[in-house]
């Protein structure tokens, strides 16, 4: 019984700390208010996302070509296309594409990434050396190219594009954990766990992985901003997202040829675009300082 | 130092390996039929047993790759199906004008960005360090097609100063050339200026904060002095990196400003390549890319080393 009473009080009790840490946490995040406002305005899009049915003034499909290439007026707050769409739903449903190839590839590439850089750690030797072979040559070719190639055979579309987007970002997850399995392998409580018995697939997700965990975090946080503009780059290039999909990168290329008639076509979507990219950067760089606090203060 | 830059090659050697075979593997990821998906349905027999012939299907696997490497190496990259050129003719049109523009991005870029991000750490907390690291956060998130589109309108649609499109070499008509010039290049600079102005920065601050420099205030050398030969040294040792990875994907990374202002360069090539799905010509065009990619990493490594003794050979 009194056994049962201690067990209960030490979970409360790292419940509390935990709690306690989240809140710093947050505490030390939101103290600069550059970082509150991204995160205000990151918040803000990604409801956009998910409420663009109730928010789009217009279906962003709907082609009425008597109304096309209208500039701004109060029927079409930024005007319509060339096919006479309005471009402000477009818009707001072009956001729900970013966002999910976004966050998809990122998980993606983390996630396989991660495993191959904890396995290539871990075990060395031949394993090491082919992961680490395997990873620089995805880094040799740049991400853009890499993707476009993949997108030239694979095709674009939502699922597609953030699958290929994962591959060509996942190298630098391999190399960022490698280092840190080998530093953390040596350490005296792996060691312990080791000789405890335990197989090598628990020591590396449950003694080796929470530990590593910290600057993969900052770098996926980071790296969403860089996936939202591959993806733009890629749709802008009529690789990635196909017709009629609003996607905010192909807004702008469809947008480019008739600047003169409307230039909201084409600049408003390229205006979210380093938007999004701006607040996601900006709350990156403060998770970054709020996690790791050597790097605080430091860009 | 020999040994070293031995070990490197060698290991580039494996990694242009593994990428010659993805890039060689690209032609059978392909649905369907190969050679229907290069030239469409619409084709005559004779040209598609030309083409069978040509691409080597009548191979086995490995023989096919082993000849395409042996070709490769020899300077032969197929016949392009688009263009109905060697695939190394084509590439020899474009290369030249992407190197052009990418050298001059790069060397406007170092200096500027090196400047800034001195400036900036040096007047750390200041005004002009907000204005800078403000500008340098900002111009990384822009993509580089919105700023080319941006230009479009702004410079050549309603200022009317430069011409909208269009590519002359410098001797075959200087104006025009320099003024063709100034957008696409504004546009492949600005966001090497900014990423080099912030890696300059974080790692100036870092040095600044180190004890030899505290010393050699405490001399009483002059700030200049501290600051661009005591410092300078060694907190441009990161920026190296940063160099060396835009030089390596410059080659391959103009394509959005290309597109916009109609350049006839390697981007524009590799996008049309891929739209007409002319797989010996994206094979080429990837390949090379990556090839100078890798050569641009092993002389970064060997910079690396050369510079920071720290640095294990």
């Amino acid at each position: 019984m009194e056994k049962q009473n201690t067990v209960v009080q030490e979970r409360k009790e790292t419940d509390r700390s935990r709690r306690e840490k989240a809140v710093k946490f947050f505490r030390v995040l939101f103290k600069r208010k550059l970082v509150l406002v991204s995160a205000i305005g990151l918040v803000l899009i990604v409801l956009m996302a998910i409420f663009a049915p109730f928010l789009a003034p217009y279906d962003p499909n709907v082609q009425s070509l008597m109304d096309a290439l209208k500039p701004p007026c109060a029927q079409y707050l930024l005007g319509t296309d060339n096919f006479g769409r309005d471009v402000l739903s477009r818009i707001i449903y072009g956001a729900r594409v970013s966002l999910i190839v976004g966050v998809l590839a990122v998980g993606i590439a983390c996630a396989i990434g991660t495993f191959f850089g904890m396995v290539a750690g871990f075990f060395g030797g031949i394993v090491d050396d082919v992961i680490n072979r395997i990873s620089e040559a995805i880094r040799s070719i740049p991400q853009i190219v890499l993707a476009m190639a993949l997108c030239a055979v694979f095709g674009g579309g939502i699922l597609n594009l953030s699958i290929i987007l994962g591959i060509s970002n996942m190298a630098v997850y391999i190399r960022m954990m490698r280092g840190q399995v080998l530093s953390i392998k040596e350490t005296d409580y792996v060691m312990a766990a080791k000789l405890q018995g335990n197989k090598s697939m628990r020591l590396m997700f449950k003694h080796i992985l929470p530990n590593c965990i910290s600057p993969i975090i900052v770098q996926m946080t980071l790296q969403v901003g860089q996936t939202i503009l591959s993806e733009a780059g890629l749709s802008f290039l009529g690789l990635g997202i196909s017709a009629p999909t609003a996607s905010w990168g192909s807004i702008v290329s469809d947008g480019r040829v008739y600047l003169l008639q409307n230039p909201f076509f084409s600049l408003a979507p390229g205006v979210c675009i380093a938007l999004l990219v701006i607040f996601l950067n900006t709350v990156g760089d403060g998770v970054r300082d709020a996690l790791d606090p050597r790097m605080r203060g430091r860009l | 130092m020999g040994r070293f830059i031995l070990k490197r090659i060698g290991q580039t050697i494996i990694v242009l390996f593994i990428v010659s075979v993805f890039i060689f593997l690209l032609v059978s990821f392909l649905p369907g039929d190969p050679v229907y998906a290069m030239l469409g349905g619409e084709i005559t027999q004779e040209t598609y047993d030309r083409w069978y012939y040509e691409l080597g299907l009548d191979k086995p696997l490995v023989l096919r790759y082993l000849s395409w490497v042996a070709n490769a190496i020899r300077g032969n990259l197929g016949t392009s199906a688009s263009q109905h050129k060697a695939v190394v003719d084509v590439l020899a049109e474009r290369v030249p004008i992407t190197i052009y523009f990418s050298l001059l991005s790069f060397f406007i870029s170092i200096p500027i960005g090196i400047l800034f991000g001195i400036i900036s750490a040096v007047n750390r907390g200041k005004k002009i360090d907000s204005i800078l690291t403000t500008f340098a956060n900002v111009c990384c998130c822009l993509p580089q097609f919105f700023l080319s589109v941006l230009f479009l309108y702004l410079f050549s649609m309603q200022l009317h100063w430069l011409p909208s499109f269009g590519f002359v070499w410098p001797w075959e008509d200087l104006k025009q050339s320099l003024l063709q010039t100034i957008m696409p290049l504004l546009c492949l600079t600005i966001g090497g200026i900014a990423s080099i102005c912030r890696q300059t920065r974080s790692s100036m601050l870092e040095v600044i904060g180190q004890d030899y420099i505290r010393t050699a205030r405490s001399k009483g050398l002059a700030q200049n002095r501290i600051v661009f030969i005591h410092a300078m040294k060694n907190a441009l040792i990161p920026v190296i990196t940063l160099m060396g990875l835009r030089l390596g994907g410059l080659i391959g990374g103009s394509m959005f400003v290309e597109s916009v202002f109609n350049i006839p360069g390697m981007g524009t090539l590799l996008v049309m390549a891929i739209n007409a799905q002319d797989i010996p010509l994206i094979q080429g065009c990837v390949l090379l890319i990556a090839v100078v990619a890798c050569v641009v990493n092993i002389i970064t490594d060997i910079v690396y080393a050369a510079v920071d003794p720290r640095i294990k050979m």
